[in-house]
């Protein structure tokens, strides 16, 4: 790097011109600038689409007069580039303006919709990873043995079978008829609103508040959505995990180690699991942003109050605060998870250094 | 999300046949009615400007009218509510409230005449949605003031010219005649908006219920008013809960985690046929589906032509098989339960006729084009009309697209043919005959597009005299007998064929009853339900 070198010769040190905090200026500036491009491209389309927003906020009935209110007071009589400025202007401000179908504004309804997604991926994530990676490796290990072949039907039916199929069935068999798990929502309806919001994940909330009642309930209506969701990613994973495996375990270095005479063990999760770890961490990354978008299908099916429902209803609305707000979520999300594998990979791949 | 419901249904049929019937596992609490219905629809919950269905059910239960529809007697049409009494003046023009004594807003302040006048002032002023309502009476911004006066503990409107007394006092009933706590209201006023902001996600009415909190697309959560003038309510907790998808309902109220599911499409009512401890109630709702010719078309103009379309309609086909449990044939503009509405249905598919007045009109190889917006069942509807249409060598292109693109067109007289819905916008006969059967001014310039009849290029000739003398008329025998001869014409000349009413499937718990859902004319009332 140019300042590195200009350090090197012997100009007077700033902290500004550290490599880290360079660093951190250059992600920060992208992040700026894919947000913004983000942003401009979602206002673009969404003003494009064959939509009226004022039609969908008065209705077909409304008198002339009352549409020419709604018309002027969403600020469509500007050119769409004034729009688009006046919209960044109040975002740099911390406001992403009142969502039309909420009657509320869109940071609110976000905080309320994200960690409801948030909870449903994040476990969704963690069972697809707990299962999925070890399920991939031993596929690979075993290949062509009858493991490897249960493992391949497994993850052949979590990618083929439509989600709100799985859903259905799920519910209609683990809810309806063995009654083993809650049913759509978030909570029982005498749960809800007992323990106080802090993060908004329900899970969470309640294990900080201590009311174990509340986070059973919870429990039992996240278990279903997130077991399909984790289904979903598990079969991602695991086949993704065995070609990666499979490419290591033909390698010289691990013939090497074998006939060093390592064990097994120390050989496959040792040397050969260890070597896809960079590429593994991509994978699930991109995964569980996935995820984070809101699965639409599954959050209809069990009533979940997630994000994918709300950009998708604002969407339809043309709602637009809300698909902007609802889409720089996403995306940020999207960049957040890029930053952090990029660290991951810092921390397990020597070269990346 | 239309069609991801579309590839859901689909699905959901299978899965719904394959299903048994289950026993009630689980119940609800006896004082809490829970129910399921989608409520992705409310976007405000100020009477004012709230004019959706689910907005509409929780304006019903919190905010009390000067007059109302008893709920187990929708039947008897507007009574007392929050004015005991009325009178009218000699002109018809002035009619005068007396306010009933003693009731209390949910704050604890008394309802006076003031709060009435000043709710009625509010809506006139800012001028929402379903304020047409209100100022078809005459009322505007500027005069507001002078027209609805409160004076000691009486109201008066003051109407521009003489109308019905059940026109106004019928609209007076509708979601826009709720009556808000000025006090409340003003004390949450920002930026002159007479409480409108805070109103659209909090309530200050004096109704059964009281608002507890509207979570979108999650649930709105309602409690008891102990102090409700007709006696608290026995349900004390009220919890519509938003299910989108009519099996996951369906589920819900076989566990018995749900009272009552509001969506339950054809396939699940059929499912729980029978069920113990579950009941399946039909209503009426004021949803009308219709075609409409254009008569800036040569073609269409024609009246052989117009009555040939009418015969030209699979009424019976479609009614059985993909409207099942949706639709009732309907051939009239005033939906089954409104004043005056009549109950003859004479056309029939009937292809050999058609044909014989097409020819009688000289009409051959006519091809138009019929505007369909993208919903399902209106393009289904559309299908069938193109099959019965083509037999009788009439070619019909469809063209489907978004509410803006089909409603510009329609509203721009640009289609030849529409397909389409309505619903009555208030319960009183004048909300349909004001559009299907009144158009004073036919020319492009009057650009009446609120008009059905406007926007089919319609003179309706005689009938906008009559619908305009029905609406003055004093009498609510003489006027409901005004409103069926009107149909009667109407249904003989008219470039429309209305086809079907909607109905609405709701299963229930068994052991919930007096739950009225408001039939055509207003929405569910909770307050007489007991479990």
């Amino acid at each position: 790097m140019a300042v590195v070198e200009n350090n090197g010769k012997g100009r007077r040190w700033s902290p500004l011109s550290s490599p880290a905090v360079i660093l951190t200026f250059k992600t920060l500036g992208s992040i700026i600038v894919t947000m913004l491009g983000l942003a401009f491209i979602t206002f673009v389309i969404g003003r494009v689409m064959p939509i009226d927003p004022v039609l969908s906020i008065v209705g077909e009935q409304a008198s002339k007069s009352t549409y020419d209110d709604a018309y002027a007071a969403l600020g469509l009589d500007k050119p769409i580039i004034v729009q688009f400025f006046i919209y960044i202007w109040d975002v740099m401000h911390g406001d992403f303006g009142t969502s039309l179908l909420t009657a509320r504004p869109v940071v609110d309804d976000l905080i309320r919709r994200f960690p409801a997604t948030l909870e449903l991926a994040t476990l969704g994530t963690i069972m697809g990873v707990t299962l999925g990676v070890p399920l991939g490796v031993l596929a690979a290990v075993n290949k062509g043995s009858w493991f490897d072949q249960i493992a391949r039907v497994v993850a052949l039916v979590g990618y083929s079978m439509p989600i709100f199929w799985l859903g259905l069935m799920g519910l209609l068999v683990f809810y309806g008829i063995l009654g083993w798990v809650g049913g759509p929502g978030r909570v029982d309806i005498f749960y809800a609103d007992i323990v106080p919001s802090v993060t908004g994940m329900i899970l969470l909330d309640s294990m900080l508040d201590g009311n174990w009642d509340v986070f059973w309930n919870a429990m039992s209506h996240i278990i279903l959505p997130a077991t399909i969701l984790g289904y979903y990613s598990l079969a991602y994973i695991s086949r993704m995990t065995r070609s990666f495996m499979l490419e290591q375990m033909s390698a010289e270095y691990i013939t090497t180690a074998r006939v060093k005479g390592l064990p097994e063990r120390t050989v496959i999760w040792g040397h050969a699991f260890k070597n896809i770890l960079v590429q593994l961490i991509t994978v699930i990354a991109l995964s569980y942003a996935n995820l984070l978008e809101g699965s639409v299908l599954t959050e209809i099916i069990f009533s979940w109050p997630g994000i994918g429902s709300y950009i998708t209803t604002a969407l339809l609305s043309a709602d637009m605060n809300a698909v902007l707000g609802g889409t720089i979520v996403v995306g940020l999300v999207f960049v957040l998870l890029n930053i952090f594998s990029d660290l991951l990979y810092r921390v397990f791949d020597p070269r990346a250094k | 999300m239309k069609p991801i419901r579309n590839i859901m249904a689909g699905v959901v049929m299978g899965f719904a046949a394959s299903m048994v019937a289950m026993p009630v596992v689980a119940e609800t609490p006896a004082n809490m009615l829970v129910i399921a219905n989608r409520i992705d629809d409310i976007t405000t919950l100020d009477p004012a400007e709230s004019f959706e269905f689910a907005g509409s059910d929780v304006s019903r239960n919190v905010y009390g009218k000067l007059v109302n529809f008893d709920p187990l007697d929708l039947g008897a049409g507007y009574g007392p509510d929050l004015a005991e009494s009325w009178t009218v003046s000699d002109d018809g023009k002035t009619i005068t409230f007396t306010m009933r004594d003693g009731v209390k807003f949910h704050s604890g302040n008394p309802v006076r005449a003031e709060d009435a006048a000043w709710s009625l002032q509010r809506a006139v002023i800012l001028n929402k949605t379903p304020s047409f309502i209100l100022t078809q009476f005459g009322f505007t911004a500027e005069n507001a003031m002078d027209m609805i006066k409160a004076e000691g503990n009486t109201v008066s409107i003051t109407t521009d010219k003489r109308y019905a007394t059940s026109f106004v006092l019928n609209c007076l009933t509708s979601t826009i005649g709720g009556i808000v706590d000025k006090e409340v209201a003003m004390a949450n006023e920002a930026d002159g908006d007479m409480g409108n902001i805070w109103l659209k996600t909090n309530t200050a009415g004096s109704g059964a219920y009281s608002l507890v909190n509207w979570k979108p697309n999650e649930s709105v959560t309602l409690q008891s008013n102990p102090d409700f003038y007709l006696g608290a309510p026995a349900m004390e907790r009220v919890v519509v809960r938003h299910v989108q998808e009519s099996s996951t309902q369906r589920l819900m109220l076989e566990r018995g985690d749900i009272d009552v599911a509001r969506n339950l499409n054809p396939d699940d009512v059929a499912g729980i046929a029978g069920a113990d401890g579950v009941e399946v109630d039909s209503a009426l709702r004021g949803r009308l589906m219709y075609i409409s010719l254009n008569q800036k078309h040569p073609e269409l103009s024609k009246p052989k032509v117009i009555e040939a379309v009418k015969y030209l309609v699979d009424y019976e086909g479609m009614q059985n098989s993909f409207l099942k449990g949706q639709y009732v044939i309907h051939q009239n503009f005033l939906p089954a339960t409104y004043l005056g509405a009549v109950e003859e249905n004479p056309f029939t598919l009937n292809i050999e006729k058609a044909k014989a007045l097409l020819a009688e009109a000289g009409v051959e190889g006519l091809e138009i084009e019929v505007g369909v917006r993208e919903a399902q069942e209106r393009i289904e509807i559309a299908q069938s009309l193109q099959n019965t249409f083509g037999q009788a060598g009439i070619k019909l292109n469809i063209t489907v697209g978004t509410a803006k693109q089909i409603l510009g067109r329609y509203r721009a007289r640009e289609l030849d043919m529409y397909m389409g819905a309505w619903g009555p916008d208030y319960p009183d006969p004048h909300t349909n005959a004001g559009t299907f059967a009144y158009n004073p001014d036919n020319s492009d310039e009057a650009g009446a597009t609120g008009l059905l009849a406007w926007r089919n290029a319609w003179d309706t000739g005689g009938l906008t005299a009559k619908v305009a003398a029905a609406v003055e008329e004093g009498d609510r025998d003489v006027r409901s007998k005004m409103y069926a001869d009107i149909q009667s014409e109407f249904r003989d000349i008219a470039p429309f064929a209305i086809l079907y009413q909607k109905i609405e499937q709701t299963g229930r718990a068994a052991s919930v009853a007096n739950l009225d859902l408001g039939g055509a004319i207003t929405a569910v009332s909770y307050w007489k339900v007991t479990k």
